[in-house]
């Protein structure tokens, strides 16, 4: 059996999200057999990053400075603030490159069952972000699930007297989507959140 | 194909479209074939058992294989319990792509009666709410995510109430969550009891025909107000009632209190008034009346498996429960320890000898 640092090094891949055991001892193995090229620099990126790796503590996105890259772009619009769920969320609309604006990253959802209260989130940053003179939007873009649409609701009434004005995504009919395949409660919501051509 | 499924290593069925009788002894194994059946459906079966009950004394894990004809044509579905890192699940499988059992919603419809159905109408309320939704999920695959995103945020709630935080910006949101869910599940429910309402005037014959209410407080304003109106007085409730409910650990009105209440239209009786024998036809006429609607509306009969039910019934009812499935013409399983109760069939039905977990064609 291997030694163990390497045992340690599986035990330590092995408890990455996507992976499991067998992933894990493929991946150590990979990595060994091609020590200069992918161990020796994927050890040097991983150092690194731990390294500079930030919180932005404006809108609590990831990056290597603070305020983040998004934060200090100027070319970003700064009248508009789309609140995520996650870290993972804001990537997914950055892929997207559909979004000039600039994010707000909360952390997770309220959900009392798991023990996350408002005091947990991202929040009063954002209620003091909404104040700020030029914002004029925030766009809500948590999950359709119980627990973000819980959470979207709470901020709406948090953030009623701030002015400005809240949108949230539409929900329905995916691009590309047929009808057929939907089931009834996405049908339903696209129908009722149907637009004039 | 049933493998490692209760008391059952492995057993093979093969039973064409028209009744299908398993008869055999008591503890014979023809319950577990129905539960197994019921397993192709969403939800816990007709024993609403844990995943983990159903395994076999000795094995790990259980699965049901099965061709259906649907609608869209044949299709292969299989499901069965999964252990990955300690952690049970059901695995669902459909033409052999993995999906969520929710998948399973919609494909193949079944209906059951069982002997502890019986009490049905005498039980509390919940049991009849289940029954009323149970025969739903097979219309409206959407109600069971609607109901548990109900229960959800019912739940949060209650926690929320429970714990003594009073965040009434949080407490609004999930009002708003329930009442927006709640309205739709009580819609749905309307919807429901309007249509089976039009089947159960066509009961004839042996069986006696029914009439249902809902009974809840969204359902009953959902009658003469418009939707919007009802989610506004449901927060409003909730939203008063936040004392009372913290102080009673649960929440006091609601979609989830509603109740179905049945009566003997010939008699004129509550059914909960009704002999056990009237109780068992009554509830016979409900489902022969959904899967009546189900095929007028659909074009599917419902899997219907009757647990037990010959026995209870006269010689006239059963035929006419007989007659009943051969006009439907989708399929139904019936169990009985006697293969005389099945007389009036003759060779309408495939029979089934079950004895110690064996099934022999019979």
């Amino acid at each position: 059996m291997a030694g163990n640092d390497v045992e340690r090094l599986i035990r330590l891949l092995s408890k990455l999200p996507g992976l499991g055991p067998r992933s894990a001892r493929r991946a150590a193995l990979h990595m060994i057999q091609k020590r200069e090229t992918v161990m020796e620099p994927l050890a040097e990126a991983l150092s690194a990053t731990a390294a500079a790796v930030r919180i932005c503590t404006t809108c609590g996105n990831i990056d290597t400075s603070d305020p983040c890259a998004i934060c200090v772009d100027p070319r970003r619009d700064h009248s508009v603030i789309c609140v995520v769920e996650g870290v993972g969320d804001l990537w997914a609309l950055e892929r997207a490159n559909a979004f000039r604006g600039r994010y707000h990253v909360l952390g997770g959802v309220l959900s009392a069952l798991d023990g996350v209260t408002p005091e947990d989130l991202n929040l009063e940053s954002l209620m003091v972000r909404a104040m700020a003179a030029d914002v004029s939007e925030i766009i809500l873009a948590t999950n359709a699930t119980v627990d973000g649409q819980t959470t979207a609701h709470y901020l709406t009434d948090r953030l009623a007297d701030s002015g400005v004005s809240i949108t949230r995504l539409a929900r329905g009919l995916p691009v590309g989507g047929e009808l057929d395949y939907l089931d009834d409660g996405t049908l339903l919501t696209a129908l009722s959140s149907r637009k004039p051509i | 194909m049933v493998t490692d499924f209760r008391s059952y290593h492995a057993a093979v069925l093969e039973p064409a479209i028209g009744p299908v009788v398993l008869t055999g002894p008591n503890g014979a194994g023809k319950t577990n074939l129905l539960e197994a059946v019921s397993m192709l459906s969403p939800g816990r079966g007709l024993r609403r058992a844990k995943l983990s009950e159903m395994v076999r004394n000795g094995a790990e894990r259980w699965a049901i294989a099965a061709q259906a004809e649907t609608t869209s044509g044949p299709c292969a579905i299989g499901t069965g319990l999964s252990v990955e890192n300690g952690v049970e699940r059901r695995v669902a499988r459909i033409d052999g792509q993995t999906v969520g059992p929710a998948a399973l919603g919609g494909l193949i419809p079944v209906s059951w009666l069982t002997p502890q159905m019986d009490r049905l109408f005498l039980d509390g309320a919940s049991a009849r709410r289940r029954f009323v939704d149970r025969l739903i999920f097979g219309f409206d695959p959407g109600h069971a995510t609607r109901a548990n995103a109900y229960e959800k945020a019912m739940r949060d709630r209650l926690r929320l109430l429970k714990d003594g935080r009073s965040d009434d910006a949080w407490l609004t949101a999930l009002e708003a969550q329930m009442a927006e869910h709640g309205v739709a599940i009580a819609a749905a429910r309307r919807a429901w009891s309007l249509r089976i309402s039009g089947a159960l005037r066509q009961t004839r014959g042996a069986f006696p025909a029914a009439e249902i209410a809902l009974e809840g407080l969204a359902e009953n304003a959902l009658a003469t107000r418009p939707a919007v109106e009802v989610e506004e007085e449901l927060t409003r409730r909730w939203r008063d009632g936040r004392g009372l409910d913290r102080h009673a650990g649960r929440t006091a009105d609601g979609p989830h209190r509603t109740d179905l209440r049945v009566r003997h239209v010939a008699r004129d009786m509550a059914a909960e008034q009704c002999s056990t024998g009237e109780q068992k036809a009554l509830l016979i006429s409900l489902i022969l009346a959904d899967a009546r609607m189900q095929q007028a509306e659909r074009g599917v009969v419902p899997v219907l498996l009757l647990d037990e039910v010959a026995a209870h019934l006269d010689a006239d009812r059963r035929n006419a429960l007989f007659d009943e499935i051969a006009v439907l013409g989708g399929q139904a399983w019936l169990t009985g320890t006697d293969r005389t109760l099945f007389a009036g069939l003759e060779t309408r039905a495939q029979y089934f000898g079950i004895d110690g977990s064996a099934v022999t064609p019979a």
